[in-house]
This record gives C-alpha cells, structure tokens and sequence, in this order.
C-alpha cells in the first residue's frame, strides 16, 4: 500500500494572490502559523536580538507582508516559497534595524545570552550566526511547526471521536519524549488502557498513518507548485514520493 | 499549539514512514539502516521477549519483484547456519503486503570502521580468515555471495565476524538473472545506493559480475571480493575503481611470476613498501582478471592466509632460497636467538678461559 498525496488541498500560497482581499488576508494567516516560529527563532539567531524584539521584529514582518502584499509578488518558478519568504525577512529586518538605529544613535548592540527560553519553557540554543547553520535552521524550524499543525489538526479532528483513544496511544507513545531505556513497551500501553496489544499496535498505526496524511495536506497548502511540494516532500521524509 | 522538542520531531518524521506491524509479534522501536531495497528496523519480539532486527522492503522498492528477492534472501540465509552468518528466525507479510524478514540483531562495528581505527596487521588478516570461513561454508553449499565489501561485515564486541546482506546471493544451478546482479551504475561512488536501483560497490565486483558475464560468476567472484578486502585491509583504499584504464596491465613481481590483475591496481606494496612479498602475492592472487588465475574458493583463500600467519609457505608466491631463509628465521625467531645466545656465551668462555 503506497499513500498516494492529497490532492484536495488548495495552496495558501497561491491564494495570496486573490484579488479577494479577505481571501489574501486568511492566506497570510495560514502562512503566518506555519512559519510565525522559525521566523521568530530565525530574527532572534540571525541578529542577536533579545526574545521580545525578536517577537515584535517576527510579528511586524507578517503585518507588513499583508499591507504590502508581498506573498502576491512570489513566483513559484524562481524558487521555493521558503526561501522567497526568508529573503523578505531579511530585507524586513534588516531595514527595520537600519532605521531603529538611526533613532537610537548612541545607544549600543543589546547583548543577548547564548540561551533563550520560549514560552513553553523550552531551553534551545542560538545557532552561529552563519549562513548555513541559519539556513538549517531555519528550516528545521519550519518542519518543527509544520508537524507541530499536524499534531494539532489530528488532535482537533479525534476529539470526542472514536479515535480520540488512537491519539491518546500516540500521544504517550510518539510524542511524550522518553529515552531509548525508558520508552513504553507496546504490552505496558495495552495494561495502561486496558487494550489487547494488537489493538495498541492498530491504533498506532492509524494515528502515524494519519499524521503523514495531515502533514501532507498542511503541506500542499503552504507550498505553490506540484515541484515544490514534492521536493519538500522527499526533504521532510527523507524518501522519495510515491 | 505545543511545540515539538527535536527527539520528538525525528521520531513523529521516522514514524510516519513505519510500516504496520498489526498482526505480527514485533513491534518496532528505531530504525536502523536504510538501503536499496530495504529497511531495517530495530524491533521486539513479543513472544520471546527479545529483540531483532527487522528488514521490512521500503515503501518505494514495494514491487513482486523485490517482495521475491527478499523472500529469497531469507530462504538462503536460513539454509545457512553458521556462526559467521546471521540467522534468520521469522519471515512474513505485512497488512499492507510488504514482505519482511526478522533476523538476529547484531551489534559492532562495520569492517570498515574498524580497519580505519587502525589495527595491527595481523589482527586484520585473522579478521579476514574469518569472513572466509563463512564464506567458504556457502560456497561448500553453492551460494554466491555477490556482494562481498567491508560495510557487509560486522565484527561483534567479542570478535565474532558476521557476513551480511546476502540480497544479491546467487545459489548454483539458479539461472543467472541479470537484474539481480549488483550493477554498477554510471558514476556511483564506492558507497552509493538508490532506491529502485541495485548498486554494487565497483572497487569490489569481480570484472566478470561487473561486465553483467552472469555465466561466469562462481565462488571465485566471491574470491575477487575477498581479495579486494584484503587490499583494503593492507592499503586503507578499495582497489582501483573498475574502467580506470581500458588496457588489463600485466603486473610481475619478485621478477619471477606474471599475473594479470584487473584493471586499474596498484600493487599493494607499491604503496607501501614494508607489505610482506607472500602477503601482496595472496592478495593479488585473489585480484587475478580472469577467474581461472584465482583460488577456486574462499576456502582455498583462507588457506593460504592461514599458512601465511603460521610463518608457512603460501600457494601463491614462489619463494627465493633467500626467501625461505627469511620465513624460516622469522618463524623459529626464539630458538635461533636462544642459540644464537648459547653460541657466543661459549665463545666468550673460551676466550676467557684462554686469558
């Protein structure tokens, strides 16, 4: 059985191009939950900034990119939308800086630690402030937060479903963080809800089998072409499409 | 919206990708190796209570083809039992109709890793009698490795030796099908695979598998393999890359034996001089072009190793007058210095006495 990708998904980004100016506006919203995070921790590494600034910085640039229309302006045969997007940033940014400075003339860089915490508690550290590294990072960020809308599709689409124990089984055994010593075995998940193990192995199954699908779809959609979606595809899985 | 740690994100995008393990006794805890035609999983067997390795064929390889292939890949392994060879325990379908196949679970390190952490000498070359064994046991039953590199052997913390992926083995009296020979791809590196597409490592593919001579592959393919992990052994580099040079070089050596070797090698001491000459001539034996100047067998291999790490006389390097001096006080090195020791006390007593 191969898992064929969803076709009924429309692209966001493709729809920032309405001439419907509500339609362009629930794209960029759509745009803004999938990449608001790694365009946060992209500011915050990229310029050493502290966490409120680069907060601001991330949520002026949405703003900006919906009263300039800048998601109308991509196109998709010059390249990925990501790195259009993260070229926007950078000229955002970088002139919001130029023109923060003029305004605070005298005033020094703002030293930040090495550290910051975001605001579920998270410790994650900056990475150098290198090309390359930010590039990698920023787009581990973006798989971080493209997954992170699947859980919560799934999670939404299960509640008060007949599913709604799948996702509990998935939730203790794929998304609570154990090490390898400490990892559930699927015998101590069945004697926790009260299952036959096979059923636990069933409802994992469905759940993960799901997850790609949803991923899929939340992928179709802030991605602008076929080319781009399946390249996207074969990065995030590490597999070529079937 | 909860944010996802990063153990959690490499597990949710490995896990979406695992195949359904319902109606199995496994259930599957990592993932372990990916190749060409299939994946391998760490898992646990909940009947036994213990822990195997799983090799599941991947999403895209999924075809009748590759389903038979490793189907048969399980059936030869398990015909084969010996130390030196992974056995298999189960073989199945999964709901999804992918076939897979649960074996030992083998933890070491791979030959490659390890010769290139720097081992004596001698402990590689008895590592290589070991690979022969098992080798030389298939051989006896008629099955053909076909892919025998350094990444396919695992030494165990103990020193035990493992041949494996025995994907591409051919058993004798098979029709020699040209599509399940490793096939060297234009441009594939010593360690490329691609899926849908079996990639054989070229630096070690005898030229007869690499010419697709399916007829002429026998155990002295295998031999040709052996013989390239023992350049690699002795060298720290696979031999030569196949279609280096178009013309078959006639290399000599000792100014006494003529052997034409494959294409494209250098002589192992000619990249370093302190080899032993019997050593080079085992290893260049087993490079020979053609099949017919090669041992007939890895047996016949790791027997020449064997008498070479004994201090004896090997098959394949005709010994000067002077040479078999040198083995001979190589070998006896104690007793000749006990003499040796003995000889020039009495002398010194003489002369004393004398005074």
């Amino acid at each position: 059985m191969l898992l064929a990708f969803p076709e009924t998904h429309r692209s966001v980004v493709l729809a920032a191009r309405s001439p419907d100016q509500k339609e362009r506006a629930r794209a960029l919203e759509a745009v803004a939950a999938a990449y608001w995070r790694p365009v946060f921790r992209h500011v915050r590494a990229r310029w050493r900034v502290p966490d409120e600034e680069a907060e601001d910085l991330a949520q002026g640039f949405f703003a900006k990119a919906l009263e300039k229309d800048w998601l109308a302006r991509y196109e998709p045969a010059r390249g990925r939308f990501r790195t259009y997007l993260l070229a926007c940033l950078e000229a955002f940014v970088a002139k919001e800086r130029r023109d923060g400075r003029r305004l605070k003339r005298g005033g020094g860089m703002t030293r930040v630690p090495l550290e910051s915490e975001n605001a579920d508690g998270e410790r994650w550290e900056l990475p150098l402030a290198d090309g390359s590294d930010l590039e990698a990072e920023f787009q581990r960020e973006w798989s971080r937060g493209l997954f992170a809308l699947a859980v919560q599709a799934l999670r939404q689409r299960c509640l008060g479903t007949s599913r709604e124990l799948a996702f509990a089984i998935f939730e203790r055994y794929d998304l609570e963080d154990h090490d390898a010593s400490e990892q559930p075995r699927y015998a101590d998940l069945a004697l926790e809800f009260s299952l036959p193990v096979t059923q636990v192995t069933n409802h994992l199954h469905w759940a993960r089998r799901e997850l790609r699908k949803t991923v899929l779809e939340k992928l179709r959609e802030i991605t602008a072409s076929e080319e781009e979606f399946r390249s996207e595809a074969r990065a995030l899985f590490g597999a070529e499409p079937s | 919206m909860k944010t996802l740690g990063d153990g959690t994100l490499d597990r949710l995008r490995q896990v979406t990708e695992w195949p359904d393990l319902s109606s199995t006794r496994y259930e599957l805890r990592s993932e372990v190796a990916r190749g060409g035609m299939g994946v391998v999983y760490l898992a646990r067997d909940r009947e036994l209570e213990r822990d195997v390795a799983l090799k599941v064929i991947g999403v895209e390889a999924a075809d009748a083809d590759t389903a038979a292939r490793l189907r048969r890949e399980a059936r030869i392994l398990a015909h084969l039992e010996h130390p030196g060879i992974v056995p298999v325990h189960d073989v199945g379908e999964l709901p999804d109709g992918r076939v897979f196949y649960a074996m030992k679970l083998v933890s070491g390190k791979r030959l490659d890793e390890l010769v290139r952490e720097g081992l004596p000498l001698r402990e590689r070359l008895r590592l290589l009698l070991r690979i022969c064994e098992p080798v030389a046991f298939a051989h006896a039953r008629g099955v053909i490795h076909r892919d025998l590199k350094p990444e396919n052997v695992m030494v165990g913390q103990f020193g035990e030796v493992l041949v494996m992926d025995w994907g591409v083995a051919k058993h004798r009296g098979e029709p020699g099908v040209a599509s399940e020979a490793p096939t060297p791809t234009a441009g594939a590196t010593p360690h490329a695979t691609a899926h849908g597409t079996i990639v054989g490592t070229p630096a070690y593919m005898a030229p007869e598998q690499a010419r697709g001579d399916v007829e002429r592959v026998d155990a002295r393919s295998d031999v040709y393999a052996l013989g390239a992990i023992l350049y690699f052994m002795l060298t720290g580099h696979s031999p030569g890359r196949l279609g280096a040079s178009p013309e078959v070089p006639t290399r000599t050596w000792a100014g006494r034996r003529q052997a034409s070797v494959a294409p494209g090698i250098t002589a192992p001491r000619e990249l370093d001089k302190h080899l032993p000459r019997p050593l080079e001539a085992i290893c260049l034996k087993a490079l020979t072009l053609e099949p017919e100047g090669r041992y007939a067998g890895a047996g016949e291999l790791g027997a020449d190793l064997g008498r070479f790490l004994e201090g004896e006389r090997v098959s394949a390097y005709p010994e000067s007058l002077l040479d078999r001096v040198r083995r001979f006080a190589s070998r006896h090195r104690t007793p000749i210095l006990v003499l040796l020791a003995y000889v020039v006390m009495r002398v010194v007593l003489l002369l004393v006495a004398r005074v």
